[in-house]
């Protein structure tokens, strides 16, 4: 099996390739490219993200054909896609990071700054904070509910369908900070910082 | 509810660790990389390593130690200690680590810290202020503690905030090395000052002082060398510890 981090030069993306090679052992193959055929022929796909929302969407464009074939993965195909940090927030149809930038459309919604009720909560929303797991979601097979998990960001995704949510936390309001329709999973934390249970939800999407 | 943080923070010099945990089962007592794993697998909630490495030429030996750790600690891992630009930030980034703290490239040309915080995000830049208290005023010390540069701390700590830093590391110059405690003062002031996490660091010697810098200084996590070495406390203890004080931790 092929495992593919898309690599568009989103920023730091060494603790993202680490983890998975960590879980993949000699079982899987992971691969970290931008290549569109690699891409497509991989099984399953990862796109990280990190830095602001407008940053990455404009990364994402500035490889020609990318986003079409993460389409063409994640849409047309149906195959399984884990987006991690602004890669999850990237699925909104619209971003409000920086200037107002289009998003990749998956899952209606958009993507606003975090309420910091003039300044009681600090922004970014740094360090472990605990999901409440809200739907049996397939990443999160034996993950207790309440675990602790690795956050850094200062943006939520707000989707339109609550039923897509399968995790919110507690930051100024209830962050959605996990999402799951068919075949499309994102995580606003960072399951490759989150320790052993971090690197347990990479093994959950691994063997999907 | 958000976790208040506990950062072992490990000097590393020439690639070796200076100060660190005396333990038996440790096959090479100096790797920094076996020290760190100990750290994470106790609970630590992220860790931190301060490049104290004076030569040029010995400078890369801390590239080798971010690339070995973050193959084997999977907690965020924090590095600082002579990074001069966005050049160096992006090396430390490539090989492994989480974020990247700025001292006395910060003070010298600010525009470093916008320049990076926009090209990585500011999740990844903390800007270290070393600051030391003069009549009633606290002053930025670079360097590594040796240059006064008069700048007011507080001021400071607000510019760095609106220059995109994502936390701020303050070390109280008067503690640091002293294991008397935080400079409570210096941290509240902060960081009532700022929107942005801050992080204690000076003079920890016992857990109480962990309790204190949470508690009275505001910082959201808690830095600490020494408690930590010699095996004088466990991580966990300290967790264990803040627990039973009230304060919301990863246990």
């Amino acid at each position: 099996m092929n495992v593919t981090i898309v690599d568009y030069n989103s920023g730091n993306i060494s603790s993202v390739i680490n983890s998975f090679k960590e879980v993949a052992k000699d079982k899987v193959n992971i691969e970290v490219t931008s290549d569109l055929n690699k891409i497509k022929s991989s099984d399953k796909v990862v796109l990280p993200g990190q830095g602001s929302f407008k940053s990455c969407v404009d990364a994402l464009n500035n490889i020609s054909g990318l986003v079409d074939t993460l389409n063409e993965f994640a849409i047309n195909n149906k195959k399984p896609l884990l987006g991690i940090c602004v890669g999850l927030q990237m699925f909104a149809d619209i971003g409000y990071e920086e200037t107002e930038t289009k998003g990749l459309g998956w899952i209606s919604g958009k993507v606003l700054k975090i309420d910091n009720q003039n300044g009681k909560y600090k922004l970014p929303h740094i360090g472990w904070n605990q999901i409440n797991i809200l739907k049996d979601s397939k990443i999160f097979k034996d993950i207790e509910n309440n675990s602790h998990m690795y956050f850094v960001h200062s943006y939520e995704f707000v989707p339109e369908d609550k039923n897509v949510i399968s995790s919110t936390t507690d930051y100024s309001s209830n962050i959605v900070c996990s999402v799951e329709k068919d075949n499309i999973f994102g995580t606003q934390f960072h399951p490759e910082k989150s320790d052993k249970t971090g690197l347990k939800i990479i093994n959950n999407f691994i063997s999907l | 509810m958000l976790k208040n943080r506990i950062i072992p923070c490990l000097d590393v010099k020439n690639g070796r660790v200076v100060k660190g945990i005396n333990f038996v089962d440790l096959q090479d007592a100096g790797d920094p990389v076996e020290q760190a794993k100990i750290y994470s697998d106790g609970g630590a909630d992220e860790i931190c390593f301060l490049d104290i490495t004076a030569s040029n030429e010995n400078r890369d030996t801390i590239y080798d130690v971010v690339e070995r750790t973050s193959k084997k600690c999977f907690v965020p891992l924090t590095v600082g200690g002579g990074v001069r630009g966005v050049e160096d930030i992006n090396k430390l980034l490539n090989c492994g680590a989480d974020k990247v703290s700025i001292n006395t490239a910060a003070v010298q040309n600010p525009e470093v810290v916008l320049e990076s915080s926009k090209k990585f995000g500011s999740q990844c830049i903390v800007v270290a202020i070393d600051a030391k208290k003069n009549g009633d005023k606290w002053e930025i010390f670079t360097h590594g503690g040796r240059n006064n540069t008069g700048i007011d701390a507080i001021e400071f700590a607000k510019k760095m905030e609106d220059s995109g830093a994502g936390e701020l590391l303050v070390t109280s110059m008067d503690r640091d090395g002293t294991q008397v405690g935080y400079d409570i003062e210096l941290m509240s002031k902060i960081s009532s000052k700022v929107n942005i996490p801050v992080i204690a660091s000076g003079g920890v010697g016992n857990l109480d002082h962990l309790v204190d810098g949470i508690k009275l200084g505001k910082a959201s996590a808690v830095l600490a060398a020494s408690i930590f070495h010699y095996g004088k406390h466990s991580v966990k203890e300290a967790k264990e510890y803040l627990d039973s004080k009230g304060i919301p931790v990863r246990i």
